[in-house]
């Protein structure tokens, strides 16, 4: 087992082979400030054609990354889409081309609190400048000028990653041609806050974590990030999807031990989420991050409302839910369905009964799939068509 | 379900639709009529349709569709938000048909329902002269399995919008391949020999 300072080591190192552009035009944050010549990472996948016309954009969520398919380089791990994106999967790279960049604020290569401050030659920490979806959306758009596409075929995204779709789409009306935001929000709700606030918390309680300043000790305060994770991994299921996962099974043992031990299996699964995550992500990061989706408010932006937001759309919208995700309810994505309605855009929405709750996209979902690759199917022959006249 | 029968009673509704309209579907299954809109007059169509299987295989052939219950979930539409609200039918499914009628007429400038008519002959000698609820073609379910709340005839549609004030602008009867304009004069004969009413009202 390598020391978490060598890990980081290890880490930074792989960090550097990965696809990076620098973004040198300058980019006027929401917070005021200005950020520029800074790196963006991302990752391709499949082939762009020559009519250009196959791209999907896939925006990550939280604690994802770029690596959207086959194996992360950096963990070795699978990427996170895997069940969706691949060669004959539900976003076939076969027939698509498919993009995605890792977040700013992040910590997979993309400008983020890790980095060195070019004005003090120290890690940012908390002089980082507070980062919001906005801010993120904008830096990807530059990466698609960077390709060379004028409009995707798609663009597509779960949780953080459809927040960041519907900025997208506000902000850059005529950059998708269609675009399916999943198990999302216009605006994150006070339970979502509350559960955030919770994960920034353990963070900032952990000595370890000493204001933001740990970057340049190389190490991290892990004890706060697991239970930041683990209040995640809480959010992302169901409670009966929970009840039939673990029950009161015990973990490895015929009775309690009568200790703090992890004795229940639910424990044990949190607490191997929690310490496995240390290991790929930034404390900080997680802070940047969460707080950019709790500033997140479309109708705020826009003064007449949500349905403001999305006027003159020519985009065509799929909006999914999933009926037993309570953190991202079906209530809140047929909110984005009234308001595309109200404004008279081309909008389909599916609600997929489950009981796997908010972790359902990432999840092996047979009629969310279907649904998935029918959309986009159907959207590529209407695309070409367009084109062709 | 989609028979020939079924058909027909696309093609009228489609015949009362202009071309190049906004149009929306309520109920409107696995799209094969929205399709038929879409392709054919040019209607730029959107649907509202409760059933999962239903919903994809519209999502398959590029149509809009909202998946969601009529009953509840009308009320997402904008005031005349449409040209045209069709509702195939399913009026007689609803609990509260009249509150549904009245969403309708206000998304639409104008709504096409078409009812399975409770006054065909076959209907009536059903219940008549056997004393049982009737089963046939266009109302196949038996008594505790259908869906249908509030079945009414041609009639009963048409007096209902005499006594609410909505305009009627045109009625269909459609007999297997045969159809007939309804009007008052000819309301009594019709409503016994018509399997189906399409109404354009509003």
């Amino acid at each position: 087992m390598p020391s978490l300072a060598g890990l980081f080591f290890w880490m930074n190192r792989k960090i550097e082979n990965i696809n990076k552009i620098t973004i040198t035009k300058p980019l006027k944050l929401d917070c005021g400030k200005t950020i520029k010549n800074f790196p963006l990472a991302y990752e391709t996948y499949g082939k762009l054609n020559e009519n250009k016309d196959n791209a999907i954009l896939v925006f990550h969520a939280l604690t994802g990354d770029q690596f959207v398919t086959g194996t992360n380089p950096v963990t070795n791990k699978e990427g996170w889409w895997v069940t969706a994106v691949g060669p004959g999967k539900a976003i076939d790279t076969d027939k698509y081309f498919v993009i995605c960049a890792n977040v700013i604020g992040g910590c997979m290569g993309s400008l983020g609190p890790k980095d060195t401050n070019p004005e003090n030659n120290q890690p940012y920490g908390l002089d980082f400048p507070v980062i919001t979806i906005k801010d993120m959306v904008k830096a990807q758009e530059s990466l698609l000028e960077h390709l060379g596409i004028k409009k995707l075929l798609c663009a597509t995204g779960g949780s953080m990653g459809g927040m960041q779709l519907l900025q997208f789409c506000a902000t850059f009306p005529d950059k998708a041609f269609s675009a399916i935001p999943i198990a999302c929000s216009s605006s994150h709700s006070a339970q979502n806050i509350a559960l955030n606030e919770l994960a920034r918390q353990a963070i900032m309680a952990d000595p370890v974590w000493d204001n933001g300043k740990y970057v340049s000790k190389n190490v991290q305060p892990k004890n706060g990030l697991a239970v930041a994770r683990m209040v995640g991994h809480i959010s992302y299921l169901s409670e009966k999807g929970m009840q039939e996962k673990f029950g009161r099974k015990l973990q490895e043992k015929a009775d309690y031990e009568f200790s703090f031990n992890a004795d229940f299996q639910v424990e044990s699964y949190l607490r191997h989420q929690g310490y496995a995550f240390v290991e790929r992500f930034d404390a900080n990061s997680i802070l940047y991050i969460t707080r950019a989706m709790d500033y997140f408010d479309l109708s705020k932006q826009y003064k007449g409302g949500l349905v403001e937001a999305f006027k003159n759309q020519d985009t065509k919208f799929l909006v999914i839910s999933f009926s037993s995700d309570w953190l991202y309810t079906t209530k809140e994505n047929k909110d984005i369905v009234i308001a595309l309605n109200a404004s008279g855009a081309d909008v389909s929405y599916s609600e997929i009964v489950t009981d796997k709750g908010h972790d359902s996209f990432l999840l092996n979902e047979p009629e969310f799939l279907k649904t998935l690759k029918g959309f986009i199917d159907s959207m590529y022959e209407k695309f070409k068509n367009e084109k062709r006249i | 379900m989609k028979n020939l029968k079924m058909k027909k009673e696309f093609k009228v509704i489609a015949e009362l639709l202009p071309n190049n309209t906004r149009v929306l579907d309520v109920g409107c299954g696995d799209g094969s009529l929205m399709h038929f809109l879409k392709e054919e007059k040019n209607i730029e169509v959107r649907g509202l349709e409760l059933n999962q299987e239903n919903v994809q295989q519209c999502i398959h052939k590029g149509l809009p569709v909202i998946q969601g219950n009529a009953e509840t979930e009308l009320h997402q539409f904008p005031d005349q938000s449409f040209d045209y609200v069709v509702l195939s039918q399913t009026l007689q499914a609803f609990y509260n048909p009249e509150e549904v009628l009245k969403n309708l007429l206000r998304i639409g400038k104008a709504v096409v329902i078409s009812i399975p008519n409770f006054g065909y002959w076959k209907v009536r000698v059903k219940l008549l002269l056997f004393g049982e609820m009737p089963v046939t073609k266009t109302l196949p379910n038996t008594w505790y399995n259908t869906p249908n709340l509030h079945m009414c005839t041609i009639k009963d549609l048409f007096n209902f919008c005499y006594e609410k004030n909505i305009n009627i602008k045109q009625v269909v009867g459609v007999n297997e391949d045969k159809t007939s304009l309804i009007k008052k004069s000819n309301l009594e004969i019709k409503n016994l020999f018509s399997k189906l009413g399409i109404f354009l009202i509003g």
